[in-house]
């Protein structure tokens, strides 16, 4: 089995599965978040993060994700960097032909998934800092609870969008790269599993891009919902 | 029409090369890019310096030899046609036109354009046949095969090996060759008998020779002057980690 995960396939094979899975959370994810939009007491919101943060299946849940996320970053890491020492005969490093044209032969997304999940994971960072951190471990003022022990995160997760203009732009910033990441990670996941033929292709090929754009647009559209909602 | 060359002069495999220009006139349109590589070398040897090497031999699109990133792209502008099949009408007078070698870690430079592909054939030696009965020819359409899998085969046995998908790939990966070889044989029922071993030992052969990872961005296909899909790609990833998993299961038994 060793053989097989040390191979450049087998390398392939864990990205596309860890990523496959981190899409799946996002899904719920973004589905808890759009309460915000839905409902503008809170209450709704509220509890579903209530919810997701003690419900004993997200608990077992939780480390798995932090580990494919991990996994797949480290993968990553050793995939694209392994491919800029092996690929060029001239050692010229960066610049490996004089002129090269591939815009209209791949996608530029396609050849920058580095760069972009280097996007995705400070964006995370500051993320999980704002969030994440206080509800789980410091604290916060706004957070009070409500007499069912119920934390208003809801209260947490406005007032920011609506105090720091930099911060929504920060999360619309994450959620592009986000979109652009998916825009071509779906589809290769599926290749990558060997799940193409003639006709499959296309229909993975459009499901990515629609996955993308709900996950991308959501996550930009929810701040954005926010702060523009508290100017008018 | 005048052209201005800007060519890649590597006198050795270990030399450090450099760009060296030149400037030809008198080119024909009619002339393909492989006539117009050999007047410059006409002109060359009149003046007494060393031609360019650069590699040829069928000049009609079926060997594979003629590897050259023409300005930027892997056998020039245009699509599924190889060096020798690029016509001089695709050039303006007046242009600028540079030439490099495949930039490929695992296909060495042998002198100025020439590289050498044998990493490809030493794939092909790990994997890349069927076993064959002595004996007797079989009646020719003893054997029945359907006609989408006929066609898919023949599709993939398109590959010529020149390695040009190899060139195009950011990673330097040989995937879309090696997916093309496993393909034309994994489709037939001639091809069954060495079966998921033959994509394993393929492609950890493709690692172990310094190739890279495939990150599914299609420069392979787009340049590949046989058209050869990336669906290949995708069976031999199913091929490969079916063989994986084959493994796994022989292990713990
Ligand atoms: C929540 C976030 C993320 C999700 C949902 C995600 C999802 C995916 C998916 C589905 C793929 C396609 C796998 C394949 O081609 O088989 C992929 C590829 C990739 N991801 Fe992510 N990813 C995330 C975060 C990251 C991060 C943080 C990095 C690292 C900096 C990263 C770097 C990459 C790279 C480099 C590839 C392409 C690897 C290759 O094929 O060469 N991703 N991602
Ligand atoms: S797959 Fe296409 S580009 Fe690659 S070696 Fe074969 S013919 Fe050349
Ligand atoms: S010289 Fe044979 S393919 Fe170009």
């Amino acid at each position: 089995m060793s053989n097989f995960i040390q191979s450049s396939i087998g390398k392939k094979f864990i990205m596309s599965i860890t990523g496959l899975f981190l899409i799946l959370f996002l899904l719920v994810h973004l589905a808890v978040n759009s309460m915000i939009v839905f409902d503008s007491s809170g209450e709704l919101f509220n509890n579903a993060a209530h919810f997701m943060t003690t419900n004993p299946i997200i608990k077992i849940v939780e480390p798995i994700l932090a580990a494919g996320l991990i996994i797949h970053l480290w993968w990553a890491s050793m995939i694209t960097l392994q491919n800029q020492i092996k690929r060029d005969n001239n050692n010229i490093g960066f610049k490996r032909y004089k002129i090269r044209k591939n815009n209209s032969t791949s996608k530029w997304v396609s050849r920058n998934m580095y760069i972009l999940g280097t996007l995705i994971i400070v964006f995370l960072v500051i993320h999980l800092a704002n969030f994440f951190w206080k509800m789980k471990f410091t604290g916060d003022p706004l957070l009070a609870h409500d007499s069912n022990g119920v934390e208003n995160a809801y209260a947490l997760v406005t007032s920011a969008f609506i105090s720091w203009k930099w911060i929504v732009a920060l999360y619309v910033v994450g959620a592009i790269a986000l979109g652009l990441h998916l825009y071509h990670g779906v589809w290769s996941a599926f290749q990558t599993l060997g799940w193409s033929n003639k006709k499959w292709r296309r229909i993975f090929n459009g499901f990515g891009i629609f996955v993308s754009i709900i996950l991308g647009g959501g996550f930009a559209f929810i701040p954005l919902f926010v702060m523009i909602k508290s100017m008018i | 029409m005048k052209l201005t060359l800007k060519i890649w002069r590597q006198r050795l495999p270990k030399e450090k090369g450099k760009f060296e220009t030149y400037y030809i006139e008198n080119v024909s349109r009619d002339m393909t890019f492989l006539e117009m590589m050999d007047s410059l070398n006409e002109k060359l040897i009149q003046e007494d310096k060393d031609p360019v090497a650069f590699d040829h031999d069928c000049r009609e699109g079926i060997c594979g030899c003629c590897s050259m990133v023409i300005n930027g792209r892997p056998h020039g502008p245009g699509t599924e046609i190889t060096t020798c099949q690029l016509n001089m009408k695709a050039f303006k007078d007046g242009d600028t036109i540079v030439v490099e070698p495949w930039r490929v870690k695992s296909f060495p430079v042998i002198k100025d354009l020439i590289v050498d592909r044998s990493a490809f054939e030493k794939i092909m030696a790990a994997g890349g046949f069927v076993n064959a009965d002595v004996g007797s020819a079989p009646d020719a359409n003893s054997i029945k095969i359907p006609k989408d899998k006929s066609d898919e085969a023949f599709d993939a046995a398109a590959c010529i090996g020149c390695g040009a998908c190899v060139a195009a790939c950011k990673n330097s990966s040989a995937m879309l060759f090696v997916a093309a070889k496993v393909s034309q044989f994994a489709l037939l029922p001639q091809g069954k008998t060495e079966g998921l071993k033959r994509a394993w030992d393929m492609v950890m052969k493709m690692d172990e020779l310094g190739f890279g990872s495939c990150t599914n961005t299609g420069d392979c296909e787009a340049e590949c002057p046989q058209g050869i899909s990336l669906t290949h790609i995708a069976r031999l990833n199913r091929e490969f980690i079916r063989a994986g998993f084959h493994k796994a299961a022989a292990e713990n038994k």
